[in-house]
């Protein structure tokens, strides 16, 4: 586990430096890391769907969560943002428990864009207003980043599903977050849309914010990817630097997954 | 056929020629009407959000009561507040009993649980929407609730307007409790049935067409409010 966070942490400093040191608002990931999951178990239903689960992040970067379906990668992002309490086990990110405090320097996106009824605009001025006045240079230079400009008057559930996702991430970055959760952002969109949003996505990483990244897309993965967490039926089944997991996976079943073969 | 006639004719005269007994009594109508639903959309959306987003034993019961309460018979709000105002009840002493502000409280009573059973069903449903990305966002309470209601303003302009075409409809509880009297406590539908009573059905067939204009007016504008909102994307 060391080893994979002394790998990256060499390889993200010097991608973030340069970029990190023209950012007004320097942010520091640093500060919440590291992340450390310990025997973490949620059970619904009579069904243990993370199962004693442990895990330590301490590199900065883009961690990617990967897995077949319901191994269990939505629902441990939500137990890592505190959205919902564990069964048993415990989540400390820098040996803090994910309360409101850690939550505020925190944001999530989620799988389906949960966009208030109102404009493009204002669904931004509605999360800059919880953390004080809407700067309104920095809300347009946000919804400049994701292409939204032209639209920040459009109600945001007219907007198309790529448009709707680059919202909820402008959203999410307004709010000055250590750590940026992201629950597949891309399912379901157009390729020039994934290309945004992994875009948008690199951007924040290189500016030093944490980036977890839940994605069953073997291509985004190495895309985006510093490391990967590999989970299968709730727990971790391989936790590597990017190109060790891509290149010489050790489990099983992470070699039958790259090889496209089903894994249950 | 040719009185029925007759009395259609008359009835159009009356309310185009703007009869002074005929307008008095619709005004009062909207008054307490318009008053009644002002008093329960204050009480019924604050009950209704709280029910809505908070959760404490017994809520269950409290959202089967407001569900039982939408069907008050209106005689028996009537007979309720009658026994309550009267000179040997609790609140004699206010001499509110056959009063406009007697049948205000009546409309109130009848509205209210209308009020607050469909706004906690809009304001739960849609804070259901939003509850990951507000607790995620660490929004207080109070910039939830807030956003809730505004965001959910179309509907609950369809609620109100529910509410109003309950009230405005009403006859037994204000008849009961207000006592019908001429230029005092006279509405629209203690007239109707007062005039039909006496056979003078042009007054009776007047009122009621302004009545159903009335109706037809909150109902349009409900329309117009969904369809800008479905225009929109907001509902």
């Amino acid at each position: 586990m060391h080893d994979v966070a002394l790998k990256l942490s060499g390889r993200i400093a010097d991608a973030a430096s340069s970029d990190a040191a023209t950012d007004a608002a320097v942010l520091n990931a640093a500060a919440l890391l590291p992340l450390v999951v310990r025997n973490l178990s949620f059970r619904a239903g009579g069904r243990s769907l993370i199962d004693a689960l442990d895990l330590e992040i301490t590199a900065p970067g883009v961690t990617t969560v990967m897995g077949p379906n319901g191994a269990g990668k939505s629902l441990l992002l939500r137990l890592l943002h505190g959205l919902i309490p564990p069964s048993a086990g415990e989540v400390l990110w820098a040996g803090m428990p994910p309360d409101r405090e850690v939550q505020k320097q925190q944001a999530m996106v989620f799988q389906k864009p949960v966009l208030l009824r109102r404009s493009v605009a204002d669904n931004m001025d509605f999360v800059m207003k919880l953390a004080g006045a809407p700067d309104v240079e920095r809300r347009d230079s946000l919804l400049q980043e994701v292409g939204l400009l032209p639209l920040s008057a459009q109600p945001a559930r007219l907007l198309s599903g790529g448009e709707q996702q680059r919202l909820s991430l402008a959203r999410a970055l307004a709010t000055n977050p250590q750590v940026l959760l992201l629950d597949e952002p891309t399912a379901s969109l157009d390729p020039a849309s994934v290309m945004t949003i992994e875009r948008i996505v690199k951007d924040a990483s290189g500016r030093g914010i944490k980036i977890i990244f839940v994605t069953h897309d073997l291509a985004q993965a190495k895309r985006i990817a510093d490391e990967v967490v590999f989970l299968h039926q709730g727990r971790v089944a391989e936790h590597a630097p990017a190109a060790d997991f891509f290149e010489r996976p050790t489990s099983s079943v992470a070699c039958d997954y790259l090889a496209g073969r089903i894994v249950l | 056929m040719q009185d029925f006639a007759e009395a259609f004719r008359l009835a159009f005269s009356l309310v185009l020629s703007g009869d002074a007994d005929l307008f008095e009594i619709i005004w009062l109508s909207l008054q307490v009407s318009l008053t009644a639903l002002l008093i329960s959309c204050v009480i019924g959306f604050g009950l209704g959000t709280v029910v809505a987003l908070s959760r404490f034993p017994g809520r269950g019961g409290v959202i089967v009561l407001f569900n039982t309460l939408m069907g008050l018979p209106p005689v028996v709000v009537g007979l309720l507040v009658y026994l309550a105002l009267s000179r040997a009840g609790p609140l004699g002493v206010l001499g509110l009993l056959y009063t406009p502000a007697a049948m205000i409280i009546a409309q109130s009573i009848l509205i209210t649980p209308i009020i607050a059973a469909l706004s906690r069903q809009i304001v739960e449903d849609l804070f259901c929407e939003y509850d990951e990305l507000f607790r995620s966002l660490t929004v207080p309470l109070h910039t939830a609730m807030a956003a809730v209601l505004w965001d959910a303003r179309y509907s609950l302009i369809t609620v109100a307007l529910a509410g109003f075409g309950r009230a405005i409809a009403e006859v037994g509880a204000v008849m009961i409790v207000g006592g019908n009297i001429d230029h005092l406590t006279r509405v629209m539908t203690t007239a109707i049935a007062l005039e039909t009573s006496k056979g003078d059905l042009s007054l009776a067939l007047a009122l009621g067409i302004v009545l159903l204009a009335i109706s037809m007016t909150v109902n349009a504008l409900g329309l117009s409010l969904r369809s800008t909102a479905g225009r929109q994307a907001y509902a």
